[in-house]
């Protein structure tokens, strides 16, 4: 099986300052990998870097395209990458506001993911649309709504439909449940997995909520100080970690 | 991976000179061993049981089998897959096919109805929705799940009630291996039966078993064979 992501030697400097450094890792699809740590560990700076936000000053990030196979993202012009980022890969960002156009109802935020990638029937659009908010749980007569009209827990799973809606093949999720109260990042965790599992999605989620990741990733990566500390099979990491930092980490959750 | 040649025939789990120590970092580098030189067979149709006192790795070894624990060096061969050395996609493939776990405790994910959480492993191997709920409700109206909670996340159920749905989900899938974390344990007469007759089906079909049983009549009924794992505890140095 060819990975759909392959990951060599990724390092971005701010400045004096690492980032990120050295990081390597095969995605396979149908994999779901965590990437936990502190704040200022590194992870998003490299979600940042896999994703095309952020130009790594080293290494390489090989995705397997659709189209031509397996081409490294990095040496890819910038309208490619960007219709990448409309075709197969999503970005769930913590923030829903950074993902939505909160200007737009509903519909037209999932409706225009759809019309960038050359849909044109109004009415097709508009079910599709409809059809999506109902996966996501959003009730019919609020597709003419803004966003500005949601709740918290309201406008993430919007992101997620504006994100999925045109069937992506990789997903990267920035702290997808962060700020959100616990009952709403149940029903979010969810439908999450649920999506994941239904439409065979890779994705690649940074947290540092360890009962997010033991609920979602397949697979766990650990950093601290912009490094790789550890990598394993989720309940493995969490339930034997072997690397004084994630012992650490593991150790420090509070008990409920 | 292929199976390799030292693998008896029929073995299904096969354990070799496997140890274990835990290295706490954060406790000035701490290190316990608590495994060495584990070594164990299990053929298809055929249960061991592992004994001990409490604290002489049971549960390890176990963990180990299923790939949860690292184990620090051997070979641990489940269905010609070595979980002491395979990536997290081929432990994973392992689980949904090959290797069952019913542990003590039911980890419940938040709203997902209790005759879904039965099915999802039949779900998992590409069996049609239809089949694998009918076996579903099958497992749950053996072990005396009411009806009517079937529907019901099982996160609000008693102890007992969540125990017996995780009996259900562990045995809705025919695992070729399954490891068994005291399945009897604080069951009334009528479901224990069950449970035994679960375990004795289970054989019946070839499939490899690994069990703890602190319920003597309940182990001299389904296992053919004991091994006392302290003798794999590490001698003080």
């Amino acid at each position: 099986m060819t990975p759909l992501l392959q990951v060599r030697d990724v390092a971005k400097f701010y400045g004096p300052r690492v980032g990120c450094r050295d990081v390597s890792f095969d995605l396979y699809p149908g994999e779901v990998m965590g990437i936990v740590g502190e704040s200022g560990s590194g992870k998003s700076t490299l979600l940042g870097c896999l994703a095309g936000h952020l130009a790594p000053d080293a290494g390489e990030v090989i995705f397997d395209t659709a189209v031509d196979g397996p081409r490294d993202t990095l040496m890819m012009s910038e309208p490619e990458r960007r219709m990448l980022g409309r075709t197969d890969w999503a970005f769930v960002h913590q923030h829903a506001r950074d993902g939505l156009r909160m200007g737009v109802s509903a519909g037209g935020n999932v409706g225009e993911r759809l019309m960038a990638v050359g849909a044109r029937h109004y009415g097709e659009i508009r079910s599709s649309a409809i059809d999506w908010l109902g996966r996501v749980e959003i009730a019919e007569d609020r597709v003419d709504d803004r966003p500005t009209a949601f709740s918290g827990g309201m406008q993430q799973r919007l992101q997620i439909a504006r994100n999925l809606v045109t069937g992506p093949r990789l997903v990267f999720m920035d702290e997808p449940t962060g700020g959100l109260d616990v009952s709403v990042q149940a029903r979010l965790l969810d439908l999450l997995r649920g999506l994941v599992r239904e439409m065979g999605l890779s994705a690649i989620i940074v947290t540092h909520d360890l009962a997010v990741v033991r609920l979602l990733a397949d697979r766990l990566m650990v950093m601290k100080d912009g490094h790789v500390v550890e990598t394993g099979l989720t309940d493995q990491v969490l339930d034997d970690p072997q690397h004084g930092y994630t012992q650490l980490l593991v150790s420090s959750v509070l008990q409920v | 991976m292929s199976i390799s040649g030292t693998v008896k025939a029929g073995a299904m789990i096969e354990i070799e000179d496997v140890s274990k120590n835990f290295v706490l970092h954060n406790q000035g580098g701490a290190v316990i061993p608590v495994m060495a030189g584990a070594s164990l067979s299990v053929g298809r149709g055929e249960c061991v049981a592992l004994t001990g006192a409490s604290g002489a790795g049971k549960s390890t070894l176990m963990r180990m089998i299923y790939g949860n624990y690292l184990a620090a060096s051997g070979r641990i061969v489940v269905g010609g897959v070595d979980v002491a050395r395979a990536e997290p996609r081929e432990i994973l493939a392992l689980r949904r096919e090959t290797l069952g776990y019913v542990s003590q405790f039911l980890r419940v994910v938040p709203r997902v109805p209790t005759r879904e959480v039965v099915a999802e492993p039949l779900l998992a191997v590409g069996v049609e929705r239809g089949i694998a709920m009918a076996r579903a409700e099958e497992l749950l109206g053996r072990l005396n799940i009411p009806e009517g909670l079937w529907g019901l996340s099982p996160t609000t159920f008693s102890g007992g009630e969540q125990q017996r749905v995780n009996i259900a989900r562990g045995f809705a899938h025919g695992y070729p291996a399954m490891l068994l974390d005291e399945p009897t344990a604080s069951l009334d007469a009528a479901n224990r039966e069950t449970v035994l007759r679960l375990i004795e089906e289970a054989k019946m079909r070839g499939a490899a078993i690994v069990g703890i049983f602190h319920d003597e009549a309940a182990r001299a009924r389904v296992c053919d064979r004991e091994i006392d794992v302290s003798v794999f505890t590490p001698k003080a140095a």
